[in-house]
């Protein structure tokens, strides 16, 4: 019988949507404002865009942020794998209650928390903070989303393949590379990308492990945000939201496409079979 | 047999003390200035533990720890509990009308054809891929005395053009604020537990005669409870916590103990006050957060 959507399942559907995306959209049209009002439309204009991009400091906070995404991707993805390995191949070991505390700990974790005891940590170690310590900071909450998404690729994932490869004389650290990897990939990728957005996103965290000379994007958006909304910001906002979308689309299509060959290889191999 | 264990050993070490070294010691260290005393000098607080001065030292060091900064806390003169309550407080309604909000979208998603699932799916969690920072300061300008909201009703006429709605700086955008940026975490948890209900379930009981509302409470929601708790915890815990959000749409009474940590910490320069106030507020959250622990455990680990 029900299979197909009620009237009430669509309108919640619509309206869901409405409320995600119309604050969104509407931020987006008021980028191309001609009036430095941001709530008198005076007709379209990408006057703010060319002003966005004279305004040096505002590109300077860009660069760093993308720098520290950048590392802060890359070195989670590799340890949030280790981690979800872990949780997922090596069964028990002696303080394992302790590691899969804390790998998701950090995912509901209060920002302000984190932001503060990392902080302490630097200064009582005498790291000079800046560039690197956001990195690091950055490195540790994000490890632990990348290894959730992992770890849920993991599980699902027949082990009766990596069992053949090491059958046949495969070593573990190979059969990883060859046979483990290949499959995963998709969720190793998305990890890669939540890490990046997560890391490009962070206010609170960047904003208590910073030093002088190292301000993020989020950080001077922040401090002009406090001062009211401009026009200049929403056409900031505007970029970012436009190239996370496109990141997101290929990204989405990417796996689609991995998906549907993989598929249809092991199709391939059950009728040679 | 010894370059494999060896292998295994490094695959669980490394990523073991990187969380030790930057997320348990840093807790260690928060708990240590929290009994410390603030001091002009740097770092800001006292005593400071050095090894290399001798066990006396040390000795020394240890007695000069105390609770006065948690009596700081904890007296009523002071916001600080008002502040615990009401961050409570605002967590839990928002988590309701997250709830509430997320809920029919979640179970609408899932009765939707399997084709647009995919496609649904990414729909919701897009958002979540644009900057929170972007999304919160979208409402600025909806909400605002001039903003969007009140010049849309002016011009329907529901509100006369001298008293616009006054939504920014209260309570009210602090909820629409929590529940606009949490709502994709409340919505996926609820999604993958609906998703994997199997509909016979409801088919018997409209064929034994059971009306489909009362089918809802007695099949649905039960079997959507994990997704309903993990949900819940989700967006619960880091919204108690929340600064962003009370900050730029809450107003001076708006008052979030998120908030009061980081006031204490960069305006009034208290570092052993704001440790103290970290370590109170987790241990208000540990409960939620072990029991969170353990139903992501369950459900990531497959056990």
């Amino acid at each position: 019988m029900r299979k197909g959507l009620s009237w009430f399942n669509v309108t919640s559907i619509a309206l869901g949507f409405a409320f995600l995306y119309i604050p969104i959209i509407l931020l987006v049209i008021y980028s191309f404002n001609a009036s430095r009002l941001v709530t008198v439309w005076a007709g379209f204009s990408t006057h703010w865009y060319w002003q966005l991009f004279q305004n040096q400091q505002l590109l300077d906070a860009a660069w760093v942020t993308l720098r520290v995404a950048f590392l802060t991707a890359t070195i989670a993805t590799v340890l949030g794998t280790l981690a979800a390995i872990t949780l997922t191949r090596y069964g028990r070991f002696i303080g394992r209650t302790l590691f899969s505390g804390m790998v998701y700990a950090p995912l509901v974790m209060p920002e302000v928390i984190t932001g503060l005891s990392l902080l302490l940590l630097f200064v009582a170690i005498g790291l000079d903070r800046g560039f690197w310590t956001i990195t690091l900071a950055h490195i540790t909450f994000t490890m632990c989303f990348v290894s959730v998404v992992v770890q849920s690729r993991l599980v699902t994932f027949d082990r009766s393949l990596e069992e053949a490869a090491l059958d046949l004389g495969c070593t573990p650290f190979k059969t990883f590379f060859v046979v483990t990897l290949p499959i995963i990939l998709p969720a190793v990728i998305s990890g890669w990308m939540l890490a990046f957005t997560l890391s490009l996103d962070d206010l609170v965290i960047a904003s208590f492990t910073t030093g002088p000379g190292a301000t993020t994007l989020p950080m001077r958006i922040y401090s002009q945000v406090r001062l009211g909304v401009t026009p200049e910001i929403n056409a900031a906002c505007t970029i970012l939201i436009a190239i996370v979308t496109v990141v997101v689309i290929i990204a989405s299509v990417m796996t689609k496409r991995q998906e549907m060959e993989r598929q249809k290889a092991e199709r391939l191999a059950a009728a040679e079979a | 047999m010894a370059v494999k264990s060896r292998g295994r050993w490094l695959v669980l070490a490394i990523p073991y003390l990187w969380l030790v070294a930057l997320f348990l010691v840093p807790f260690l260290i928060v708990f240590k200035i929290s009994l410390s005393q603030d001091a002009i000098a740097q770092p800001p607080y006292e005593p400071i533990f050095d090894l290399s001065a001798g066990w006396e030292a040390f000795k020394d060091a240890f007695s000069q720890l105390s609770f006065e900064n948690y009596s700081y806390v904890l007296s009523w003169d002071n916001e600080f509990i008002e502040a615990y309550g009401s961050s409570l407080w605002i967590a839990g309604i928002s988590t309701l009308l997250l709830l509430i909000v997320g809920y029919p979208i979640a179970y609408g998603m899932a009765r939707a054809p399997k084709s647009i699932r995919p496609t649904l799916l990414m729909l919701v969690i897009l958002p979540f891929w644009t900057s929170f920072l972007i999304r919160v300061y979208a409402w600025i300008g909806i909400l605002s005395p001039e903003g969007l909201l009140n010049q849309l009703l002016m011009a329907l006429g529901i509100i006369s053009p001298d008293a616009p709605l006054q939504i920014l700086a209260t309570n009210t955008a602090v909820y629409i604020g929590i529940v606009y940026s949490y709502l994709p975490f409340m919505i996926l948890p609820l999604y993958s537990a609906l998703e994997k209900m199997d509909d016979t379930l409801l088919e018997a009981a409209a064929d034994l005669g059971c009306p489909p509302f009362a089918a809802f409470w007695k099949i649905t929601w039960p079997l959507s409870l994990p997704g309903v708790f993990a949900g819940s915890l989700l967006c619960f815990i880091p919204a108690v916590g929340e600064f962003v959000i009370p900050d730029l749409l809450g107003g001076s009474d708006t008052l979030m103990i998120g908030k009061v940590l980081w006031t204490e910490f960069s305006v009034n320069r208290s570092w052993t006050v704001s440790s103290a106030v970290a370590v109170l507020l987790l241990m208000v959250l540990v409960i939620p957060i072990v029991f969170y622990q353990n139903l992501q455990a369950r459900e990531v680990e497959g056990r």
